[in-house]
This record gives structure tokens, C-alpha cells and sequence, in this order.
């Protein structure tokens, strides 16, 4: 149980998607200009992220493992994951519209994301079991969140200052996630026994 | 070389293929969501820019409302009467009338015209601007000229030019983002076809505009006077122009003494007579 909840905290916190691995950058900058939908984009995150955690530990352990195709993971999981991103919005639309409502215009944005992508191949790379990957793909996820609606907050902030001409639009906002990385990497500092 | 290594991947990777391709056609059929053929229909015949000018949130909000009855085909103000018809076509609807509307700032205090009382260095946001004791300009309804219009826009049709936003009438749609966006509440929606707008909506008396205004309306009712068919009233110290019975003869435009009726301002500086004195500025730039 410890060592579950020490994966959480580390996969949200210390080894941060954004802040200290700098996966999902793409998403990260163009989808947190209000906090609003940088949220809906962040759960879609957190839901994709956790089914394909599952899916891909069972292609890897089931398929690719016992007939030695390990070397072709990366294209196996590319393919299992655009394939199971439209599968869940064709199935939301179907028997859940609120949530494909709040989720459907980030889904198919995520079909290619490296994000997505890093947790799956993360959770082969570090051995994790299967209750391992679901959570360390759900906690990488909802890092990916926090570290979008809390830049979504900056940007907010920073919509009403006046920089020089040169530093306007993504200089500054590359900064800005620069300094918030910065702050992140204080939490490398802390140690789970 | 083993050819096992060629063909057992490539045995699996056409499987998985396969059977991803096999579940999603299924998934396609089983869980099929019955849509009414007409809304992407509709949906085709609209601009598709999302302005939200017809007061739904976006294309195809609107689509979904014009099949479910509940919106009129002719609420697009973007496309005008062409769109009007168009999706009037795919309902089997009569179209009713669209009229093309468009933006018009109502202020034309640019540049040393108009006197400001301090010199604004912050925000560039009229929202911003307007909260310090009403904007940079003395008149309390002047255009701050920030350009909080400009970013509304989405057709690209708002320009700042001189201190004052100028609305380009052959981009302009009538969405109406603009007079949402300005916190002056000076940018009207007007018909398209209107040719004279009164540039102005200082509703202070003619000698307080005039100390701080060269070219405000002042009042003086000659273009209620003048205008033979009776659609121009000064109410509020502004003159304003009832359209349903506008004549277009101009009349108006060639009487006002402040050169304030006008048929477009795109290309078209206000001459400001001679007699009419610049207003002394208070705050000279340094």
C-alpha cells in the first residue's frame, strides 16, 4: 500500500509529465489558456492515460513478450492506443454524451500524444505489475492536470501584463513554464521512505 | 538471415491491425448515434467562424437548433441573407428576411480632437483603461482605443487607427463581439445599408463636449431641422438617425457643423472647419 501511494506522489509530483520528464509539451501550451479547458483537457488525460495503461500491459505480457517482438513495443502501443482513443469516444457519444460533452473535443488530441504514449512505455521500462502500470498511468495523468490548470492560471495572470513587443505570445510563455518547472524541481528534494 | 524474424511480427501486426480494425467498424455499427441528417447539412451552409452572433455558442449549436425548431434560419448575421437561404433550402423553410448588419464605432475623437486628461501607460485593454476614472480621453464616452474591439473580432475587420477603432464595413459581419467587448458600449450594430451614422455618443450638453471634444455633437439640431423626413432626433444631447425612415438624401451630413454624419469613415478623414477651434490640451505630451 506504502509503495503504491509513494508511485502516486512521485509519478504527480516528483517526476512530474510536464515539469521534470517534459512529456505532453504540446497539449501543455496550446490547450491551457483558461482553466476551464485546460481541466477537460487534463481528465481526458488522467481517463486515456489509465485505459491505456491496462491495454498496452496486456499486448506487451500477452503478445509481444512470450513471441519476442519486445523490440516493436513502441509501434504495438501507438496503434493499440489511437485504436482504443476511438473506441472510448465512439462509446461516450454512445451511452455516456455528458461526459464525451465535456471530454470529445480533447479526445482525438490525445490519440497521438507523447504523454499517453511515455506512461506506457515507462510502466515496461520500470516492470511495473498491472495494478502498478493503472495506477502509475492514472497519477501520471493527474500530474499532467495539475501542471496544466496551474499553468492555465499563469497564463491568466500573465494576459494582462505588457512585455516588451520581442516577448510577447510563446517566448514568455515558454519562460513562464520554465520558472514553474523551476518551482516543480523543488519537490525532487523530497524522499518517501 | 531467419525468416521467422520477418514473418511472425509481421504475422501479428497485420492481426492487431485486423482486429483493431475489425472492433472499431463494429463499435462503428453498434453504437451509432442516430443524428439528423440535416444538421451537418446545415451546419455545411453556415460560415463555420463561431462568432456566436446568432446567440448560440458556436456552428453547430446554432445547426442543432435550426433542426430542432427552435432558431429561426435567418439568425446568422455572418452570412448574411446568402446563408439565410441557404439553410432555409435544406429545412424546406421560407428563409423570412435576414438584413446585413454591421459595426460602427461611435466616436470620432482621434487624435488631438478629443483632450485627455492623463496619459495612460499600462494594460493595453480599454476594459483596463476604462476603470482609472473612465479612459485617457476627458469625454466619458470616447473610444479608449486599446483595442479590446480589435481582439473580439474574428474576421479581422477592427483596425486602431489615430486613438479611435475603425470598423472596415466589407469585413464586417454583425456578429456583434465587438459592442459585447467594448466597455464604452459606443460600437453600435447598424443595418448595412445605412449610409449616415452620427459618429458620436457624447450625451453631455453642447459646451461641456465642446471643452473637451473638437468634433462631439454638440447638439444644435440643425440635422433635425434640415432632415425632411423626420428621422433624425437629438434626444440625450446626441442626434441619432431612425433608419425605418431614412431617406438617404445626405441632407444631414452636409449641414452638421462638426462634420460628425458621415457616410464611412475606412479612408475618409473628418475635415474639421477652420472656425471650429482645437480644444486646448490640458496634458501636452512631454
Amino acid at each position: 500500500m506504502a509503495e503504491i501511494f509513494a508511485l502516486m506522489l512521485s509519478a504527480i509530483l516528483i517526476e512530474n509529465f510536464i515539469f521534470s520528464r517534459f512529456y505532453g509539451c504540446c497539449p501543455f501550451l496550446g490547450v491551457s489558456e483558461k482553466p476551464a479547458t485546460a481541466m477537460g483537457m487534463g481528465f481526458a488525460v488522467v481517463f486515456v492515460m489509465t485505459l491505456s495503461s491496462a491495454l498496452t500491459y496486456a499486448i506487451y505480457y500477452l503478445i509481444l513478450e512470450p513471441f519476442g517482438l519486445t523490440y516493436l513495443k513502441t509501434i504495438a502501443f501507438i496503434l493499440a492506443i489511437a485504436a482504443l482513443v476511438q473506441f472510448i469516444e465512439m462509446f461516450l457519444r454512445r451511452f455516456l454524451p455528458a461526459l464525451h460533452g465535456a471530454l470529445g473535443i480533447y479526445l482525438p488530441l490525445i490519440t497521438t500524444n507523447c504523454a499517453v504514449l511515455g506512461a506506457a512505455l515507462l510502466n515496461i521500462q520500470e516492470g511495473y505489475d498491472f495494478v502498478k502500470s493503472v495506477v502509475f498511468g492514472c497519477s501520471a495523468g493527474l500530474g499532467f492536470t495539475l501542471a496544466i490548470v496551474i499553468f492555465a492560471g499563469v497564463r491568466q495572470k500573465m494576459a494582462f501584463c505588457d512585455p516588451p513587443r520581442a516577448f510577447r505570445g510563446f517566448p514568455l510563455i515558454l519562460l513562464a513554464a520554465g520558472l514553474s518547472a523551476m518551482a516543480f524541481a523543488g519537490f525532487s528534494g523530497l524522499r518517501i521512505a | 538471415m531467419n525468416w521467422n524474424d520477418l514473418w511472425i511480427p509481421a504475422l501479428w501486426f497485420a492481426l492487431l491491425g485486423l482486429v483493431f480494425g475489425l472492433l472499431l467498424a463494429i463499435a462503428a455499427r453498434v453504437f451509432a448515434v442516430r443524428t439528423d441528417p440535416r444538421v451537418p447539412a446545415v451546419r455545411d451552409a453556415l460560415p463555420g467562424a463561431n462568432c456566436g452572433g446568432c446567440g448560440y455558442s458556436g456552428c453547430d449549436a446554432y445547426a442543432e437548433a435550426v433542426v430542432r425548431g427552435e432558431a429561426a434560419p435567418n439568425c446568422c448575421t455572418a452570412g448574411g441573407p446568402e446563408t439565410a437561404a441557404a439553410v432555409a433550402a435544406v429545412m424546406g423553410v421560407d428563409a423570412g428576411q435576414a438584413i446585413r448588419m454591421r459595426a460602427v464605432v461611435l466616436c470620432s475623437g482621434s487624435g488631438t480632437r478629443a483632450v485627455r486628461k492623463y496619459r495612460y501607460e499600462g494594460a493595453q485593454d480599454c476594459l483596463s483603461a476604462s476603470r482609472l476614472s473612465g479612459g485617457d480621453k476627458l469625454c466619458p464616452n470616447g473610444c479608449v482605443g486599446l483595442g479590446t474591439c480589435v481582439a473580439a473580432c474574428r474576421f479581422d475587420a477592427i483596425t486602431v487607427r489615430d486613438g479611435v477603432a475603425e470598423v472596415d464595413p466589407s469585413r464586417c459581419t454583425g456578429c456583434g463581439a465587438c459592442a459585447a467587448a467594448c466597455p464604452k458600449h459606443i460600437i453600435r450594430i447598424l443595418p448595412a445599408d445605412a449610409p449616415y451614422v452620427v459618429a458620436c455618443s457624447s450625451v453631455d450638453n453642447g459646451k461641456v463636449t465642446r471643452s473637451y471634444c473638437a468634433v462631439g455633437c454638440i447638439s444644435c439640431r440643425l440635422c433635425e431641422k434640415n432632415c425632411g423626413a423626420g428621422a433624425i432626433r437629438v434626444n440625450d444631447f446626441v442626434a441619432s438617425i431612425d433608419y425605418a425612415l431614412c431617406v438617404r438624401c445626405g441632407k444631414c451630413a452636409s449641414v452638421c457643423p462638426r462634420h460628425i454624419i458621415r457616410t464611412d469613415r475606412i479612408g475618409e478623414p473628418v475635415t474639421v472647419p477652420a472656425s471650429a477651434q482645437e480644444p486646448e490640451d490640458r496634458f501636452p505630451e512631454a
